[in-house]
């Protein structure tokens, strides 16, 4: 086949584009081995593993254990806590992020002065290592040297609060600083999303007698849907599937609190050795994620149909 | 231009302040935890201006933490993972920009769905591997696994940067009798430069900023990178020592910040341009 295709590009150069020729094989295969060997074929082992009694440090060898680790999971409420804890952050995170997102990206879009001050703010929270948005958030919601209860505090809001570590505001807490911490992207999606917004439209609008919401909803919105969508999608896995944020937080504290899945299946696996049945906690949250996706295509494809 | 009513212009400055406020507070924050003395620290009305500032807390941190040696591996990590995906990337990128067959189509696929992978399912197996290849507790291990973890962004990068060439010189390039390979090299990759250093700078800052893989991989702290070090000042209960906690992490966040104060501009269109098209 592709040697067909070979042969005749000499004949028709633009022909050439179209057919894959060796020359396409030798571009693609410097990534698709790594991807193929460190990715795919982990990907397909991790889910094997799932099946299995794996454990680390064990002298016998492993064996299948067929759906025995679902059957578990099925009955461990530890795991079902940890993820109704992931649904809420998820949930608690990408909602607000949302919307203050895209009121910064809409104030953003207007001709206001010290906008380039937010813009160069916005990225900061983005450029940072999630440990050290960690870090900084121990420093603000810190009991005593902190600067959120002595806020508070000369407000006369109270006083002395123990945000990470109270049962009560805890999960509410790390959600705070995941919207603050996944803010940028959000920003910069929807703000890009805005500009491709032609400005006669809005004038037209405008002249038409539009207020205000109403332009918003009949220009601006169907302009940004589809990156809305897709960053509101993207948002809500990556919330799902985050890790160190929380970790470095509270370590999934006080008393599993703020044990996200994650946090859950990687104590499962690298503390107590779990191999297996962190695996399995993983497949159940591959299809989950898979079920959102899904929504997230018939959507963008229902969103597609209309434009 | 629209006119804006003076009173809708108000509320968007007190609206713009409060974002203001709401991002910057906890960087400031920080940077002043970093600059006060343990004494400051321990009193119970802490403020925003250290009274007595001090370099003390950075110099502690140097002595608590092997801080230099934890920068060093995060560089070789980053610098490494980043040159080497880029350069196995940008073919690939090509291909899958220019090309409509099984192997650019099953590559986008892949792209999309690496984005919704729980880490905790590909980081199992690659940790049995890695044990086996005796690359746990190594640089090259963590490497390997930083290059195939940040190709699904450079590629989805590299395609918009692709797609931005025209294709003439391309079809021009064919006439002439030019292969595959050739074209790319002589002809596409000089065009995407700008992209492709763009590409490896986004990759570089994730490395820098990776905390997961690094955490499950390296064990000794002569190893591990930054980030797994950062995490180290707070104890097994929590209990850190503020000060220098706070000077080493504002020190980390030096070389992102740097460089995504270049690249900010050229990140913004190059994701968008691939996460719109694709």
């Amino acid at each position: 086949m592709t040697l067909a295709t070979a042969t005749k590009r000499s004949a028709n150069g633009a022909s050439a584009r179209r057919g894959a020729d060796h020359g396409a094989w030798f571009l693609v295969l410097p990534a698709l081995i790594p991807i193929l060997v460190l990715s795919v074929g982990p990907l397909l082992y991790g889910i094997t593993l799932a099946f299995t009694d794996s454990q680390s440090g064990r002298t016998e060898p492993t064996q299948w254990v067929g759906a025995l680790n679902f059957q578990d999971l099925l009955h461990d409420t530890l795991f079902w806590d940890s993820f109704r804890i992931g649904l809420i952050w998820a949930f608690g995170v990408t909602v607000p992020q949302f919307f203050l997102a895209l009121g910064l990206a809409l104030l953003l879009n207007q001709p206001l002065r010290m906008r380039w001050l937010a813009r160069a703010l916005a990225i900061i929270p983005w450029a940072m290592p999630e440990v050290v948005v960690g870090i900084m958030w121990r420093l603000v919601y810190h009991p005593d040297a902190g600067v959120l209860n002595e806020t508070l505090s000369n407000l006369g809001l109270g006083e002395g609060k123990d945000w990470l570590t109270g049962t009560a505001t805890a999960l509410f807490a790390v959600i705070v600083v995941g919207v603050w911490a996944g803010m940028p992207q959000t920003t910069v999606a929807l703000l890009a999303g805005l500009q491709n917004t032609p400005r006669e439209l809005h004038e037209a609008a405008a002249m038409d007698g539009a207020g205000a919401w109403r332009r918003f909803r009949t220009v601006t919105w169907p302009a940004i849907k589809p990156i809305a969508l897709a960053i509101t999608a993207l948002n809500f896995i990556w919330n799902f599937n985050s890790f160190a944020l929380v970790y470095v937080l509270t370590q999934g504290g006080p008393g599993g609190r703020t044990r996200l899945p994650m946090l859950f299946a990687y104590e499962e696996a690298f503390r107590y050795g779990q191999f297996g049945y962190a695996a399995a906690m993983g497949c159940v949250m591959v299809a989950v994620i898979s079920v959102i996706l899904a929504f997230y295509l018939v959507g963008r494809l229902k969103g597609g149909d209309e434009s | 231009m629209m006119r804006t009513k003076k009173s809708t212009r108000a509320a968007q400055y007190t609206a713009l302040a409060a974002y203001l406020v709401f991002l910057a507070f906890p960087f400031l924050w920080l940077i002043s935890t970093a600059f006060k003395p343990a004494r400051e620290l321990g009193s119970l009305h802490p403020t925003w201006i250290p009274k007595d500032p001090t370099l003390e807390n950075f110099r502690q941190a140097f002595d608590e933490q092997p801080l230099l040696q934890a920068a060093g591996n995060s560089l070789i990590a980053a610098l490494s993972a980043s040159l080497i995906a880029v350069v196995i990337a940008t073919p690939m990128a090509y291909v899958m920009a220019r090309h409509r067959n099984r192997v650019s189509k099953a590559a986008t696929g892949w792209v999309v769905i690496s984005q919704a992978f729980p880490f905790v399912l590909i980081i199992i197996p690659l940790f049995l591997i890695l044990k086996n290849l005796h690359l746990i507790n190594s640089l090259l291990g963590l490497i390997m696994v930083y290059v195939v973890w940040s190709l699904p962004f450079a590629l989805w990068m590299l395609v918009g940067y692709v797609r931005a060439v025209p294709t003439e010189l391309e079809e021009a390039a064919a006439v002439d009798g030019a292969s595959k390979v050739r074209t790319f090299v002589s002809v596409v990759a000089p065009l995407l430069a700008p992209g492709i250093v763009a590409t490896a700078m986004f990759a570089f800052i994730t490395a820098w900023n990776e905390f997961f893989f690094a955490l499950v991989l390296l064990k000794t702290p002569e190893k591990q990178t930054l980030p797994v070090i950062l995490n180290r000042f707070i104890g097994s209960e929590g209990v850190a020592d503020l000060g220098p906690l706070a000077a080493a992490a504002f020190l980390a966040t030096i070389p992102s910040l740097v460089i995504f104060a270049i690249i900010q501009k050229r990140i913004t269109g190059g994701m968008l341009a691939g996460a719109v098209k694709a």
